[in-house]
């Protein structure tokens, strides 16, 4: 049951930086993809309809943490306390800055609010890279499940690495995304800015691939998953410059689910390594929730779940076309 | 300041902030939803043009609201994680239930509802208001169901071997007495302060009579639902006492500066002094039964001292100080209740005016409206204030005390960073979203099309 669990987070987990993967990279490119005023509203109205449902990902993965396991969500939230409030400065100026930017039609108020997105579009994903990286690589951590070290532990050299890597992800991502969901100029310098980051993403991605392996993961061949991710990245790469973005957006996909979900299994049963004692490693046994706990959520999820994929694809469906500039001009 | 001091000032604040938006979010989707329901059936262009103009205010406030509350989900574990570890099994089961049952369904479908007013078909997308209705309607129900857990626990039993609180009883959480009513008044309250604002900006533009025609019927609409929110708002919270009483009579005999039991007990309309200190505030204008009545139900009913439950709770608990502070919990009772009781006589007075035709024009009216309109949100803070700090000196009522659930590896610098960044930008958007919510609040309504043309297109560019 716990495993069960361990398995519900890392998806959660895995579709929140699949999906705001695209988000963060929309968000931080915006400003060069879309050049004018109209321009940068057309890329910000490709994530309009569904970037807010795509953060929800996180919202549940935490709570699922909180409720599975205890341990877990206390020890890893007090002891990322420094980060976390970074993470949600960002999270909340993003969310604002996407709700309010064209509220008001003053240049300095718009100027202000996307360099605000730019920021935050950048730190979220590296921030948020670093702090799984740590969950698998180890934080000190003492015999009561404290974190006992301070802000600048939080940043080990192969962290900020990944974080790095999960960044130059998601504005691949994003790059490629906006090359499906624009046209004109915006379509042609998105296009230009896949190909550009797609080589460095290549190399960080194979990096952290096999550092992960190397730092958590066991024995001397790569896993399944860290082979596929790599499969994907080159798929990806090659998409890229071929122009087929269709399959490109789900190779990118793909290599960021691989890097989230090689974290996860080479991890478990731990989920939080310790680097002071392998003693004090919190566990999925050691943190989780009685079985009847998990139990019921399970039943909740059960029913609750494939509903809210169904219709969160369907509004994925709605929002298919490309969002062009033509119905700017044409409209009132 | 100790850090449970300096976690308690950060939560407050926070929590308080985040409320400013959840009420009037809850409460306007409704009625945005009620006004498009309308448009839908009636078809009259004012409806529409009326959704639209208050969906964007809905828009508006959805947005800190939603930001603000990622806040709310982590700070549990960044501040509170002893909290975290010893009740996670319980508490945690409904904050995960309302992200996989109340957030999705209410962001999925507000970007929906926002960007499908040409994708859509009529009928669907009324639907998707409807939606982003419930499911912030929903998210409440989870989030008070948690929340009552800490007031009065129930369907769980502690782990001997991990000293741990833990889930026997999922159907007992969500079906706990204090829950129900509880949650029951939090939806009263946000309908009530949502219909105040709503009236108070109609009413805004009627003075200045920007389309009469159309504000007097959001404004009619508002009144309409005003009244009977806020009597049922005053009567189940009135209830809510009564049960409190049972469960937790250390706060209501607080919110009376009650020190010894006493019945029957009358009620002071105010007193001068009182506090932890003072056991002899002097009392004005007594009211007779009035606190036998309001915490017990009956005429003569004996309502518990301070100074008795102190020393029950001190044999029951071992020694300490269970007595919140009485300051607060005096006051706070007071502008809840005060507050709501002149928000209906409010009520009743425009349901007067627009029984006799004259709600449009009566101007004295209309200022009042405006000014009002921010009324209801104090009540709310004053209704949190009440329930939180009457449980002081407990986290989970009788279980863990509010020291003991703090943070352990967190020092006092770090809080402190945090309350300092938080309230700065809190304070700057605060700002912001009151600039936009004015602006647009005041903006005049997009003009009505002429009559036979086509109904101009939505622009593509929604942001």
């Amino acid at each position: 049951m716990a495993t069960f669990w361990f398995i519900v987070i890392a998806i959660l987990w895995t579709g929140f930086m699949v999906l705001e993967g695209f988000d963060f990279g929309v968000g931080a490119l915006h400003g060069i993809v879309g050049q004018d005023d109209t321009g940068r509203r057309q890329v910000l109205n490709t994530i309009g309809p569904v970037w807010d449902g795509n953060e929800v990902w996180l919202i549940t993965a935490a709570a699922a943490m909180f409720a599975a396991f205890p341990g877990w969500y206390a020890t890893a939230f007090s002891g990322l306390y420094l980060a976390l409030v970074l993470v949600l400065i960002a999270l909340i100026l993003r969310g604002v800055a996407i709700e309010y930017r064209q509220k008001r039609d003053s240049a300095r108020w718009r100027r202000g609010w996307s360099t605000a997105l730019i920021a935050s579009s950048l730190l979220l994903p590296l921030l948020i890279g670093i702090a799984l990286a740590d969950f698998g690589y180890g934080l000190p951590i003492n015999a009561n499940q404290e974190f006992v070290g301070s802000f600048w532990d939080l940043l080990p050299f192969y962290s900020v690495v990944t974080g790095i890597g999960f960044l130059a992800m998601a504005l691949l991502h994003g790059a490629v995304f906006l090359s499906i969901k624009t046209d004109e100029g915006p379509q042609l310098r998105a296009a230009r800015l896949a190909r550009l980051v797609a080589p460095i993403a290549v190399v960080l991605v194979f990096v952290v691939v096999v550092w992960t392996h190397a730092a958590v993961g066991s024995g001397a061949l790569l896993s399944i998953v860290e082979l596929a991710t790599l499969v994907a990245v080159l798929a990806a790469v090659w998409l890229v410059m071929a122009g087929s973005w269709g399959w490109a957006f789900l190779a990118t996909a793909i290599t960021i689910a691989g890097m989230v979900l090689n974290i996860f299994t080479d991890m478990y049963p731990n989920v939080m390594v310790s680097s002071l004692d392998a003693a004090n490693n919190l566990t999925i046994h050691n943190t989780s929730s009685a079985s009847y706990s998990l139990k019921v959520m399970t039943v909740v999820l059960v029913v609750i779940f494939p509903v809210v994929l169904i219709y969160q694809s369907w509004a994925y469906r709605v929002f298919r076309r490309r969002v062009s500039t033509e119905q700017e001009v044409t409209a009132p | 300041m100790s850090n449970v001091d300096l976690a308690r000032i950060q939560f407050a604040m926070t929590s308080i902030y985040h409320f400013l938006f959840v009420p009037l979010t809850i409460g306007l989707s409704f009625l945005t939803a009620l006004l498009q329901t309308s448009w839908h059936r009636k078809g009259r262009p004012e409806d529409l043009r009326l959704t639209k103009f208050f969906g964007t205010l809905l828009v508006i406030n959805i947005a800190v609201g939603v930001v603000t509350g990622l806040v709310q989900e982590f700070q549990f574990g960044m501040n509170w994680s002893a909290y975290s570890r010893f009740v996670g099994a319980v508490f945690g089961a409904p904050l995960a239930m309302e992200g996989l049952a109340a957030f999705f369904l209410e962001s999925v479908f507000l970007g929906l509802w926002i960007f499908g007013w040409n994708r859509l078909s009529k009928r669907v997308h009324l639907a998707t208001i409807w939606a982003v209705a419930v499911g912030g309607a929903l998210s409440a129900a989870f989030i008070m169901a948690a929340n009552s857990w800490m007031q009065r626990p129930v369907g769980y039993k502690i782990n001997p071997t991990t000293g741990r609180a833990q889930l026997t009883d999922i159907w007992a959480v969500l079906t706990n007495t204090v829950f129900v009513w509880a949650y029951i008044h939090v939806l009263l309250a946000s309908v009530v302060t949502a219909c105040t604002v709503m009236l108070g900006v109609s009413a805004w533009h009627l003075r200045r009579r920007n389309s009469p025609e159309v504000f007097g019927r959001s404004a009619r609409l508002a009144l309409i639902i005003l009244i009977p929110a806020t009597l049922f708002s005053l009567m189940i919270g009135s209830h809510l006492g009564v049960i409190e009483t049972r469960y937790q009579p250390v706060k209501i005999s607080a919110a009376e500066a009650n020190w010894n039991t006493c019945g029957p007990c009358s009620f002071s309309l105010f007193q001068i002094g009182g506090g932890n200190n003072d056991q002899t505030p002097t009392k004005i204008i007594q009211i007779p039964h009035l606190l036998s009545l309001l915490s017990t139900d009956s005429w003569n009913g004996t309502v518990q001292g301070l100074n008795q439950l102190q020393a029950q709770y001190e044999q029951q608990y071992g020694p300490g100080n269970y007595v919140p502070n009485v300051f607060i919990q005096y006051w706070s009772m007071r502008v809840m209740a005060y507050g709501g009781a002149l928000v209906f006589l409010f009520s009743l007075i425009g349901g007067l005016l627009l029984w006799r035709g004259r709600l449009g024009h009566t101007r004295w009216f209309l200022r009042l409206a405006v000014w009002i309109a921010p009324l209801p949100f104090l009540i709310n803070i004053a209704g949190w204030m009440l329930t939180e700090n009457g449980r002081q000196p407990w986290i989970v009522q009788g279980l863990q005390l509010t020291k003991e659930g703090v943070s352990p590896s967190v020092g006092t610098a770090t809080i402190v960073t945090s309350i300092i960044v938080f309230f700065l930008l809190y304070g700057i958007l605060a700002i912001v979203c009151t600039v936009l919510m004015t602006h647009y609040a005041r903006k005049q309504l997009a003009p009505e099309p002429e009559p036979g043309a086509e109904p101009a297109a939505e622009p593509e560019f929604i942001y």
